[in-house]
């Protein structure tokens, strides 16, 4: 009995394969069908209706939705001084904890792939890496305990007579710098260990100072790695509400989005559509500084 | 590079304040775990046991704990499935228009979460009429879990040849044998991290949990997120948060196992984004298997 089900199962099995074979199209449509449905319909089909909604409106009186087309979301973006303010704040907030973590991340990079030595090498990226694996909220709070009036921080700061920022922007700077750091460090030491070992003795051979080097050689081989990273910098920074929510009493355009969406579903519709304008847009610069290419 | 006696100094200097920078915060909050005080006061007035005391028994943790594993698992399986299906599309067959399914797979971890959550509940609640509940939140965290599991499997498909296949169907092996004895061994270790991947970013994650879970309901991060706003629960968070830290280990120590068969791996929602499209983790995964060597 058993062995005849399996050879049933067999030729059923084959039959199914001679059906397929020759068949590509069927193929790759068989694989794909049920990954697209979600992905497509689902998924883009919500980003789709989320745009579509970001024209709806809501009625100010009953609350209810008004399922008309209408720019007034956009308009109350545009016009509102406050909403400017919110989405400069943001803005500004992603390029300084960029640049921040560009500046921090490229020593340490620079030690990990042209320095150290390989033990040193493997020890540095787990201990780099490690932070990744600890809850994102977790490290928030513990930034929120370091940022507090009684904390760490204002603990440290009070014998040199200095007061930390308490709930402010630094505060999120500070934070959101912290949060993203691994993912500037790891593509600028990918983009660092390709540069062969050779051009940078070359360059010492032909009598160059090091910080020459470092400025003729190194940097610029190395500065479409730096771009790449930037974009995670950059666009987690544009996009997180949970940061500038637990350590500021700031707005920012992710806690402006989760506010509204409770009481105005299409304006938080439309303010989330900010953020992936602006996020396309450094995409375009990113792909012309060369950072998809290089790394 | 040859550096000075002072430039190597210097560097290092610099080097151990970067990690002092990543480790402090990480090494405040065990200290704040084992506070006495009912209040994030620094520095400690003394130092208690009882808040994990208090966390182990703390029921609503439990429960979260378990409906944050319920939900990791839903996802995982449903990405590594979908995942899967795609990259031997993908890996496999050249086909119009593959390269956009490359950037749609990225999308959703590539585009900030919140508009992933913004968008998904609000075709939940407005279109389709769903309340929300854990199912959403499953819906929601598989469908930015499968561009981990697409990535580790693409990239081993990528490095095996698929003559393999082609033997395999020559000696009379029909396309399920194939898969089975020839194809689903050599992604064996890839799936495996690709999964453990998925699960860790699904019980890790709050902002497109928080935009699609049902009242009432708590994974472990929004479990932690309502206790910091009650002042009661309050110092139990730090020594949930250690637990946490603690338990990270595990996929540590897995992620390293099934690195050092050659698997890329690494944890966080930009990192896992990208293969061609965005620029960095193609990169990051191999950082992080040049690490295992």
């Amino acid at each position: 009995m058993a062995t005849d089900a399996v050879v049933v199962k067999r030729s059923a099995g084959r039959r199914l394969a001679g059906f397929f074979s020759g068949r590509p199209r069927l193929q790759i449509g068989s694989l794909l069908a049920a990954p697209m449905a979600w992905l497509v319909i689902l998924y883009l089909g919500s980003l789709v209706v989320l745009l579509i909604t970001a024209f709806w409106t809501v009625d100010p009186l009953s609350g209810t939705v008004i399922k008309e087309l209408s720019w007034d979301n956009f308009k109350e973006l545009v016009n509102i001084p406050v909403y400017r303010e919110i989405i400069w704040r943001t803005v500004r907030t992603a390029i300084l904890v960029t640049l921040t973590d560009a500046i921090i991340a490229f020593p340490i990079a620079f030690f990990m792939a042209k320095v150290a030595g390989r033990k040193t090498k493997a020890l540095l990226v787990v201990a780099v890496l490690m932070p990744l694996w600890a809850s994102y909220l977790v490290k928030i709070i513990a930034w929120r305990a370091i940022l507090a009036e009684h904390g760490v921080l204002n603990w440290a700061l009070e014998p040199i007579g200095l007061h930390g920022p308490g709930a402010g922007t630094a505060s999120v700077w500070l934070t959101m710098s912290y949060l993203w750091l691994p993912y500037m460090i790891l593509p600028i030491f990918a983009g660092l260990e390709r540069i062969p070992d050779s051009l940078i003795a070359a360059s010492e051979d032909l009598g160059a100072h090091p910080f020459t080097t470092f400025r003729k050689v190194i940097l610029p081989l190395a500065f479409p790695a730096v771009v790449a990273g930037s974009i995670f910098t950059f666009s987690l920074t544009l996009g997180d509400y949970l940061a500038p929510k637990l350590v500021s009493n700031e707005q920012f355009i992710g806690t402006s989005i989760f506010d509204s969406i409770t009481n105005n579903q299409p304006f938080a519709a439309a303010f989330a559509l900010v953020p992936i304008v602006i996020v396309i847009a450094y995409l375009g610069v990113a792909r012309k500084l060369g950072a998809f290419e290089h790394v | 590079m040859r550096l000075s006696r002072r430039g190597k100094i210097t560097l290092r200097a610099v080097v151990a304040l970067i990690l002092a920078f990543i480790y402090i915060p990480l090494l405040v909050i065990v200290v704040e775990a084992f506070n006495s005080s009912r209040i994030l006061k620094w520095p400690p007035p003394g130092f208690t046991l009882s808040w994990f005391g208090k966390a182990f028994e703390s029921e609503s943790a439990r429960e979260a704990l378990l409906t944050s594993i319920e939900a990791g698992l839903a996802a995982m399986l449903i990405a590594v499935v979908l995942g899967t299906l795609i990259s031997l599309a993908v890996g496999r067959r050249s086909f119009f228009g593959r390269d956009s399914i490359s950037f749609l797979v990225v999308l959703p971890i590539a585009l900030p979460g919140i508009v992933t959550g913004v968008a998904l509940s609000n075709t939940f609640t407005q279109v389709l009429g769903v309340s929300l509940s854990l199912m959403t939140v499953i819906i929601g965290h598989a469908t930015f879990c499968i561009v981990v599991v697409y990535n580790n499997v693409v990239a081993r498909l990528r490095r095996t040849s698929g003559s393999f296949e082609e033997a395999s169907a020559d000696l009379g092996a029909d396309p399920w044998q194939t898969f089975r004895w020839v194809t689903f061994p050599a992604l064996r270790s890839a799936l495996g991290a690709g999964a453990l991947l998925a699960f860790a970013l699904s019980f890790d994650e709050i902002i497109v949990t928080n935009f699609t879970i049902g009242a009432g309901e708590e994974t472990l991060p929004i479990w932690i997120y309502h206790n910091l706003f009650r002042p009661k629960e309050l110092p139990v968070v730090p020594a949930v948060a250690v637990i946490l830290i603690v338990l990270s280990i595990i996929p540590v120590y897995l992620a390293h196992r099934l690195s050092s068969d050659d698997a890329g791996l690494t944890p966080g929602r930009g990192a896992a984004a990208g293969d061609g499209s965005t620029a960095g983790p193609a990169t990051i995964a191999e950082t992080e298997a040049a690490a295992a060597h």
